[in-house]
């Protein structure tokens, strides 16, 4: 029997084969899928913000890009997985208001996503897919199996990247 | 000082005047839309809540429920974002009605007047709300222009949410439930920054 688990807002979790993850209705945060093709162990990293070196209140580490994909990663290693094997999808980051005020969170959704694709450089973690920003929310779900990103939004057909 | 001010100092008192806060604006606010509507309009108790951002999705009923989020940002004293939510249904709903039944009932998409009457609403209903506010405690509040989205729940909330992640952990909002038991359904949350908490404290003389 396989299960679907959830990952919350500023939240990650890992998974294996043939259970898949998944995380609702992304705004401008981002959701980082990670898998080992050869374990089939998988995981989701649902981050609000870019960059934990900038913000004094970081002591949650999931909250954020950088931080949130160290922890994943090493949650993943520690349960079976090869760092050097790992494959990443991306998708969120949109900006839901056509305005934002502070400065800091303009365009926060674009800048969450580059801050995913550097740090997964960083870490030499290839990224092989993502859907990004425009201005819509979207559900996603990961299966580690196969790698698929499962991609739904409101009023648009359901895709897989 | 209000640098110094934290999650730690917030109790049950802090969430009771937060609570009064809810009702006082969210009470005015209603009876507007009792009026535009010339329907009674319900209003629940407030609920003033420190939410783990993970819970946040739960606690306005799924992060995949629909809704359309008027959202506007606050300044002044009082700094943070104000929204004001409705059910998907609810808003096509109020939409119809307030264009006197020439909206169509059983499109699938909101048209662009549609959307122009339901941001109305929201600032309308929003301005209301922090009129009240800005009554009881004295303090200034400026609204933005507001902006409107209709999406899944979670996606809405993430603004609102990213900004209070930026100073903390959690989450403190004010949030106000309002139905006619039939067609309505809808919240007003009102998410100031923590250094406005301590102002609207002072202003009441509890801090």
């Amino acid at each position: 029997m396989s299960k679907i688990i959830k990952v919350g807002m500023a939240d990650l979790n890992i998974c294996k084969s043939p259970d898949g993850i998944t995380t609702l209705g992304l705004g401008s945060c981002v959701g980082v899928a990670l898998r080992d093709p050869v374990t089939k162990i998988g995981g989701l990293l649902h981050a609000m913000l870019p960059d934990s070196t900038v913000i004094k209140n970081n002591t949650c580490v999931e909250k954020f890009v950088d931080s949130g994909l160290d922890e994943l990663v090493k949650r993943m290693v520690r349960a079976g997985a090869n760092k050097a094997r790992l494959e990443a999808k991306l998708a969120g980051g949109a900006q839901m208001f056509a305005f934002q005020r502070n400065s800091d969170l303009v365009k926060v959704g674009e800048r969450n996503a580059e801050a995913a694709r550097k740090k997964l450089r960083a870490m030499h973690i290839r990224l092989l897919a993502e859907d990004t920003g425009l201005n819509y929310g979207r559900t996603v779900i990961y299966y580690p199996e196969t790698g698929i990103y499962v991609i739904k939004a409101v009023g648009k057909p359901e895709k897989s990247i | 000082m209000d640098n110094n001010f934290g999650f730690e100092q917030i109790d049950s008192g802090y969430l009771d005047v937060l609570k009064e806060i809810g009702n006082i604006g969210a009470g005015n606010a209603t009876t507007a839309l009792a009026q535009m509507l010339q329907r009674k309009v319900d209003m629940k108790v407030p609920q003033a809540t420190l939410l783990e951002f993970r819970d946040l999705g739960e606690a306005i009923g799924g992060e995949e429920t629909i809704m359309a989020g008027v959202y506007m940002v606050v300044e002044g004293d009082i700094r943070g974002s104000m929204m004001f939510l409705l059910e998907k249904n609810s808003a096509r709903h109020l939409a119809n009605q307030m264009l006197g039944g020439f909206g169509d009932p059983n499109a699938e998409d909101f048209g662009e007047m549609e959307i122009s009457v339901l941001q109305e609403i929201g600032n309308i209903m929003t301005g209301s709300y922090l009129n009240s506010l800005s009554d009881l405690t004295g303090l200034k509040i400026f609204p933005s222009v507001p902006e409107i989205a209709i999406d899944m729940a979670g996606a809405i909330l993430s603004v609102p949410a990213i900004e209070f992640g930026v100073i903390g952990d959690r989450i403190l909002m004010i949030q106000t439930r309002f139905t006619d038991d039939v067609d309505i359904d809808g919240f007003f949350i009102l998410v100031p920054d923590l250094d406005s908490y301590h102002r609207i404290m002072k202003s009441l003389g509890m801090a």
